[in-house]
């Protein structure tokens, strides 16, 4: 597959309180955003397992967001800053499987923040697109099992 | 209790009363000038004057200032008493003959002119020192008093100078009994409009006249209580003794089973849009101080002055501002243009002046109010349609001073217009509440892009936030009319009835559990958990989740490094066949 027809896959964790309902508030304001994103919805950010992400790299994701509300916004209190740390130190793990940290990233989007969302989904896409395929598992393009 | 006679009547008063008391119980009525009831009375004025016949010997006393004592025989209209009182106003009438209340007794006692020669006709002073015992006793600043001797007495300030003693309380003008102290504004105004939130007002008053409770409240920036330790006249005229000056604030703990917010709304600033001149030049107002200038009960009666205290011939009423403006906030504040509208009307009512509507869009968009916008077209309002850039006291022609000029682009005409009025008004936006953002932060309250707080849908649950059992009503949710609000807050208040009605809490089933198989006790949960939902039990060596307790974030299933802890419909297995899924398509 080419450069310039590489299309990434990427997979959002989005907390179901901020950056879900910006998600829905980009949508339902139809702004127009790159639709390489796939979203799953947690309650929290802080409910992201580390092998959630580990997964989705392994099945075939060129990218990885993990999006939650603000700093000190978070429905259950603290649990964005559980997301912090865990993207820290798996960043530092992703390095040694030879992932770039760039295809992993956390993102603060709250519930009025429908902008936001589109522009993070637009840049991440591109900063992806500049990096290219991962192929992780070297069967990129075929369909996986 | 002291019996005495009062004109032929039989009486009976408290001991250490007064004969002005006695007098008043027994409906004889004894005029007074110098006299107040918070006041230590001082006969000063001996206009109270009246014979008095005990033990023996009829004499002429002060009523004011003379306590009653058993058997006394009191004629308060006698001829002797009478005479007498005549005197004492004739010589008072030959200081003060323009005192008003000073002239009424004189009239009821049949005197035209005085006797004695009159030194100045526009005289009202009676040198009764009630101001200066006021200042002294009410207020604690002695801040005037009586200077000079003889005919050249009178009351001021030391050496007649500005004094440092005086708090500005005007007490001593509203004890005067013959209106010879006036209040002034330092710099002429006739009109205070940027006071006008201000006043007229008392420091102790019932906040509005809907107000619930309808209790009064002191307020203690204003009271002179507060500022020199005396007066508390409120406290002595209370029959209940119900006004307590050591009340301090206090916080009270209410247990609740949900919360409606409706903090409110604070109107714009318009000092943030230095063009506009708010602030800098005269009449120039917003609209809550229009509100209060044409309010009945306002510090004009209701009457549209400007500062000179004359009517305005024009009026300029500037919409959107602060709103519908990228600089400031770019949303619409919904009801400024129906409340320019009204003022349009109220100035047409109330004025003769030619008023000018400046608007960007007009948006009447309720029941009754696009018909209004047609009433005031027909009345004469002249609409401008552009916003205005400027407004300015820089007259370019002889017309255009003292006048502000407005400058705005008039997108009807394609012309940029200089339009010269007398007063501008200005139709200020709405923002949220003053502690707005401490309330988010309390209450865990999101707030959409314009900063007010945010329903969890706008259609489905417009009064719900996204904590369970708090409800919002009001402008703290967005910009919004009464009617509005109105519905918004019986909507949020059938939401927390139907909470309370049900008796119980339906929860998310997205509770996480700790599977006892699995668990080893490692407790890493235990200190993640922000609610102290899961707790470990030593005898069993396993940690458990408190159902009712736990709000289903599942940081602890993220954490468990041993798979024992799940969430409810976002198991890992659930979230590892979505990742899966995704990459099927």
């Amino acid at each position: 597959m080419s450069q310039e027809h590489f299309e990434p896959r990427l997979i959002g964790f989005l907390c179901n309180w901020c950056s879900y309902t910006g998600a829905d508030l980009a949508g339902t304001a139809r702004m127009i955003y790159a639709p390489n994103i796939r979203i799953i919805r947690v309650m929290c950010t802080g409910r992201v397992d580390p092998q959630f992400v580990l997964k989705a790299f392994h099945e075939g994701a060129d990218g990885v967001l993990i999006s939650g509300c603000h700093p000190g916004d978070c429905h259950y209190q603290e649990g964005n800053y559980k997301a912090m740390r865990r993207h820290k130190l798996l960043s530092k793990v992703l390095g040694q499987f030879g992932i770039e940290k760039e295809r992993f990233r956390l993102e603060w989007v709250s519930a009025s923040e429908g902008t936001k969302f589109q522009q993070v989904c637009n840049e991440f896409t591109e900063q992806i697109r500049r990096l290219g395929p991962l192929n992780l598992n070297g069967n990129r393009g075929e369909h996986h099992e | 209790m002291v019996n005495l006679t009062i004109d032929g009547k039989k009486v009976e008063v408290d001991e250490g009363s007064t004969i002005l008391q006695a007098a008043k119980k027994a409906g004889a009525r004894v005029p007074t000038l110098c006299f107040h009831p918070v006041i230590e009375p001082y006969a000063a004025c001996r206009v109270c004057v009246v014979e008095v016949a005990f033990r023996g010997k009829n004499d002429l006393l002060t009523s004011c200032n003379t306590k009653v004592e058993d058997g006394m025989d009191v004629r308060t209209a006698s001829e002797r008493a009478l005479r007498a009182r005549r005197l004492n106003v004739e010589m008072l009438l030959a200081r003060a003959p323009a005192a008003e209340p000073l002239r009424e007794i004189a009239k009821e006692l049949g005197i035209e002119k005085p006797r004695f020669p009159v030194k100045d006709p526009d005289e009202k002073c009676i040198l009764c020192g009630l101001c200066v015992r006021a200042c002294e006793q009410i207020v604690g600043a002695c801040a005037i008093s009586f200077i000079e001797r003889g005919t050249d007495r009178h009351v001021s300030t030391p050496f007649g100078e500005e004094s440092e003693a005086c708090i500005g309380c005007t007490a001593c003008a509203h004890f005067c009994p013959t209106g010879a102290i006036t209040v002034e504004d330092k710099y002429g105004r006739k009109v205070i409009h940027d006071e006008m939130l201000l006043g007229p007002t008392t420091a102790i008053r019932v906040p509005i006249r809907q107000a619930v409770p309808m209790v009064p409240f002191i307020d203690k920036e204003a009271c002179i209580h507060f500022k020199t330790g005396e007066c508390k006249v409120c406290a002595k005229v209370c029959d209940r003794d119900a006004v307590n000056h050591k009340m301090e604030d206090t916080i009270q703990e209410i247990e609740a089973g949900s919360i409606i917010i409706a903090s409110g709304f604070k109107t714009f600033d318009p000092r943030r849009i230095p063009a506009y001149g708010y602030g800098r030049f005269p009449n120039i107002i917003t609209a809550m101080e229009f509100e209060r200038l044409v309010n009945a009960s306002g510090p004009t009666g209701g009457k549209v002055l400007l500062a000179n205290g004359e009517e305005p011939k024009s009026v300029g009423i500037i919409h959107c501002v602060g709103s519908r403006d990228e600089n400031y906030h770019a949303y619409c504040s919904r009801v400024c243009c129906m409340y320019s509208l009204k003022f349009a009307h109220l100035l047409g009512e109330k004025t003769k002046a030619t008023i000018y509507d400046f608007y960007i869009d007009m948006r009447c968009f309720g029941k009754g109010y696009e018909e209004f916008y047609h009433r005031l077209l027909k009345e004469g309002t002249k609409f401008v349609r552009g916003r205005v850039s400027e407004i300015s006291t820089l007259a370019l022609t002889e017309k255009e001073e003292g006048k502000l000029i407005i400058r705005v682009e008039d997108t009807l005409l394609g012309a940029v217009r200089r339009i010269s009025v007398d007063m501008a008004i200005l139709a200020v936006g709405l923002e949220p509440g003053i502690d707005h953002n401490r309330l988010a932060k309390t209450f865990n309250i999101s707030c959409s892009q314009d900063t007010f707080f945010l329903e969890r849908h706008p259609k489905l649950a417009p009064v719900s936030s996204f904590s369970d059992g708090i409800f919002l009503a009001g402008t703290c949710q967005g910009p919004k009319d009464i009617p509005d609000t109105v519905a918004q807050a019986g909507a949020a208040a059938a939401e927390a009835l139907a909470l309370a009605d049900l008796g119980k809490v339906e929860l998310e089933p997205i509770t996480a559990v700790i599977d006892d198989k699995l668990c080893s006790g490692c407790q890493i949960c235990v200190g993640l958990c922000p609610f102290t939902a899961i707790t470990h039990e030593k005898d069993k060596g396993i940690s458990v989740i408190n159902d009712a307790l736990c709000k289903g974030c599942g940081t602890c299933v993220a954490a468990c490094p041993s798979g024992a802890s799940y969430q409810k419909h976002f198991r890992d297995e659930q979230i590892f066949a979505e990742i899966e899924g995704i990459f099927l398509i």
